[in-house]
């Protein structure tokens, strides 16, 4: 789904194919934290001390108002990639540690997106068979529960065979939880959005009861499972305050496997086919209920994987509501990403930079980090309803069907 | 094939599914009636007894009913028998129409069962349970009520869970900063409004897929409701702190023994429930602007064609809708716990929307499937003293579980209003 481009006689660019399409998001991301800095600016003490006597000095509440906007989004983006300055300082002092100190924001923010990079692109294959995966975070529960399972049951598997074993367990798992809504719809065309959101809860409470019966960790009080072998940890790749490990290479790789997959095989052309046009693809003779099954199938088994992920690669076990929304922020990384798998790792980049680099602007500018949660929600109005952007910025309307997020009815 | 073969052809198809579908209910009916024999009264010494108390609160002694004492052994078999021959009739001959009234009738026999097998050798205070139970129901039938309000005219509600989160913050926030109750009342039920309008411009302005721009609002409601609560409720105690609504029994009906205390003497969350329950049954089904909303939420077009001003009937809905939800969401802290803290809607938004579907779409479906959620929710927590050795867990399951299955159209099919969630475009 190229851009038409601004004008219908010239032929489009190179250039401009390549920028066209990221207007829209560029401008939606930015009028998010526009937004997001006047929440701050209204909420923030010393500008309203300042804003009571206004009139008399208008130029403290504005300096207030601007000091309060840096300090935030300066710690934020500390938090996230870390300083600049300490950087070049640490690799000049050669000092080992000082240097790992120095990198860890970065390192953080790479293993925050890496299960962002799984959940959007659950989202984002189901988006590509017209099929909305509301449920990304049930589907995660399980595949998490599915891969600790495996991470802590096997003894003394080498670690080449029980890391593929615990991913494919969580994968299965995410699978299993998503095949039931899409056999649903696949055979009494019950609406997956209304099941998924029912899985959802059934995942939660069967979590729940999990940790406090047969997963819970023996002689422990609170409801979590034991730590899973170390041969099923995903491996690290520095020492220990760095958590970066293979996970977001295995993220990676499944982001190039599902671009391979959707664009390139005759099996993503029919289930793109049955996305965008459910009737022409079935006057094609494909079989739009084993399309459907599958797209769902995938998706949930994506979403599995960014649950195994946090299991084998961060945490090591697993904790009662421990995914933080991973599968909710998933559909605006799907669609920010426009889910295509390229846009999606880029999203689940800026997620995972944001959503890391907001426990620091938690404690130094005590700006809570739901405000990541506010943005993002801005984000994925802008995107959806791109005419509001364009009225904003008094952008020319693009052609036809751009930027439109399909649509239907949960009636028929 | 000329049309009137056609209509008896689907006539005759119509027929043949419903008498295929009155005996799965009446084989199901005795299928349920054998599970409850062999689940609850099979090996249950016939000796024990049950005891439900039917005293809830401090009734003074001369007015205490005595409890209800029954045989357990004795109740199970035959509530069990009841349940094989209403089978049996339904498959010798069918109930017809009433044949849902049935099914419920079915279900209410088996979990007395359970609560009876449960019980054996111990007792229970049914009263205060039942009572929980219509507590739990009021923000599940107000979020229903919600749903209702906007499907009905087309637009799908799915940030139901996100109005109620946000008005539960704003009530108690506004309530403890005027120090008025009604106030805080005032500000949720707006803030549902300020939601639902944002929900309607999306959908129908911007025609935003409904789905999208219901998970904005929750998405957004979860964020700011915690930023807010982070950044100044929890700091300030004293702006999380706006009292609660008494309890005001009704007069004279609250006097009726037992169903007085347990759906008369509650506060104006409750009462204000069964009024919207009622205005909402006689608005949809009885006046002229149920029917314009009903043709808006099913054929669009054909109402446009009509004069009825589409876009502005979906405006209004939606709007009501969030006033709905609002209403519930100020029953967390000002008809309840008189606090706000983080996500404390927990989902009863969702288990709204699943009631709302279970009760297919109308209001006092919508309630009784509220009803039975509540109770779910009620006899999960006393599970653990009844010792029994189901987790809670599985009981909480339960809306969910059903609602699919209703939905799946394996158990009386629900349908829903044809136009839900397509947005409107005049030609």
């Amino acid at each position: 789904m190229t851009t038409l481009s601004a004008s219908p006689i010239k032929t489009p660019s190179r250039w401009s194919r390549i920028v066209q399409p990221l207007i829209i998001p560029a401008l939606a991301i930015f009028t998010a934290f526009l937004v997001g800095s006047i929440i701050i600016i209204l909420t923030d003490l010393a500008v309203l001390e300042a804003l009571k006597n206004f009139l008399g000095a208008p130029g403290a509440a504005l300096s207030a108002a601007w000091k309060a906007i840096t300090t935030a989004y300066g710690s934020l983006f500390e938090g996230s990639l870390g300083s600049p300055a300490r950087m070049i300082a640490a690799l000049q002092s050669g000092d080992g540690e000082a240097i790992g100190e120095a990198f860890y924001p970065i390192g953080e923010s790479l293993v925050a997106a890496t299960p962002y990079i799984f959940a959007g692109l659950s989202v984002a294959v189901g988006f590509r068979c017209g099929l909305f995966n509301i449920g990304a975070e049930g589907q995660l529960f399980i595949g998490a529960i599915c891969s600790v399972w495996v991470g802590f049951t096997f003894k003394g598997l080498p670690a080449i065979v029980h890391i593929p074993l615990a991913l494919l367990a969580g994968a299965a798992g995410g699978a299993l939880w998503a095949f039931v809504p899409a056999i649903l719809k696949a055979k009494t065309g019950a609406h997956e959005v209304i099941n998924t959101i029912m899985m959802n809860y059934v995942a939660f409470r069967l979590s729940e009861w999990l940790l406090n019966g047969p997963l819970k960790r023996p002689g422990s009080a609170n409801p979590v499972s034991p730590f899973i072998e170390q041969s099923a940890e995903l491996p690290r790749f520095f020492p220990d305050p760095i958590r970066f490990h293979m996970g977001f290479f295995v993220a990676l790789g499944v982001a190039a496997f599902i671009y391979w997959f959707l664009f390139k095989t005759t099996l993503g052309f029919e289930i793109r086919t049955v996305g965008a046009n459910a009737n022409a693809a079935k006057y094609a003779g494909m079989n739009i209920t084993r399309n459907l099954i599958i797209a769902m199938c995938l998706s949930g088994a994506l979403a599995g994987l960014a649950g195994a992920n946090e299991v084998l690669g961060v945490n090591h076990n697993l904790a009662n509501a421990f995914s933080a929304g991973y599968g909710f922020d998933s559909i605006a990384l799907a669609l920010l990403g426009k889910s295509h798998p390229l846009g999606v790792v880029l999203a689940a980049l800026l997620f995972g930079t944001l959503r890391s680099g907001s426990t620091r602007m938690q404690n130094v500018a005590q700006i809570p980090v739901d405000i990541i949660s506010i943005i993002q929600a801005l984000v994925i109005a802008f995107i959806a309803a791109p005419a509001i952007v364009r009225a904003i910025y008094r952008l020319r309307t693009a052609g036809e069907g751009e930027g439109a997020v399909f649509t239907r009815g949960w009636g028929k | 094939m000329t049309a009137t073969t056609t209509t008896t052809t689907l006539k005759s198809i119509a027929e043949e599914t419903h008498k295929t579908r009155s005996r799965i209910f009446g084989a199901a009916f005795i299928v349920i009636a054998i599970v409850t024999y062999w689940l609850f009264a099979n090996g249950v010494d016939p000796a024990l007894q049950s005891t439900f108390g039917l005293n809830q609160g401090n009734v003074p002694a001369e007015q205490r009913l005595p409890d209800w004492v029954v045989p357990s052994y004795g109740t199970v078999a035959l509530l069990a028998v009841l349940s094989a021959g209403i089978g049996g009739y339904q498959l010798a001959r069918g109930f017809g129409r009433y044949t849902n009234l049935l099914l419920g009738l079915v279900v209410l026999m088996f979990i007395f069962s359970f609560l009876t097998w449960a019980t054996s050798d111990k007792s229970i205070n049914l009263a205060g349970m039942l009572r929980t139970s219509v507590g739990a129901a009021v923000p599940i039938t107000l979020g229903a009520m919600s749903g209702i309000l906007c499907e009905r005219a087309g637009v799908v509600n799915i940030a139901i869970e996100g109005m109620m989160l946000s008005s539960a913050l704003m009530s108690t926030l506004i309530g403890s900063v005027t120090g008025n109750l009604w106030i805080g009342l005032l500000a949720g039920l707006l803030t549902g409004a300020a939601l639902a309008f944002v929900h309607a411009v999306l959908a129908i302005r911007y025609k935003v897929d409904q789905i999208i721009s219901g998970t904005v609002i929750n998405i957004f409601s979860t964020g700011i409701t915690s930023f807010i609560s982070a950044k100044f409720m929890q700091v300030y105690q004293e702006l999380n702190n706006p009292g609660t609504f008494q309890s005001w029994p009704i007069p004279i009906l609250s006097d009726i023994p037992i169903i007085g205390g347990i759906f008369f003497t509650s506060n104006i969350f409750t009462y204000g429930a069964y009024i919207l329950l009622f205005v909402i049954h006689v608005g949809l089904f009885y006046t002229r602007w149920g029917l314009r909303v009903r043709a808006v939420g099913e054929h669009p077009k054909a109402a446009d064609t009509l004069g009825i001003n589409v876009f502005r009937t979906r405006y209004i809905n939606v709007v009501l809708g969030g006033m709905a939800a609002g209403f519930g969401g100020a029953y967390f802290t000002l008809g309840s716990v008189g606090r706000f803290d983080e996500v404390m809607t927990a989902g009863r938004g969702f288990i709204g929307l699943a009631a709302m579907i279970f009760g297919n779409w109308s209001p006092f479906g919508a309630f009784g499937a509220s009803l039975i959620f509540g109770f779910a929710d009620s006899l999960a927590s006393k599970l653990a003293i009844l010792r029994v050795p189901i987790p809670s867990q599985f009981l909480l399951m339960a809306p969910y579980v059903v609602t699919m299955i209703a939905l799946a159209g394996l158990v009386g099919r629900v349908i829903a209003p044809a136009a839900d969630g397509q947005p409107y475009e005049k030609q």
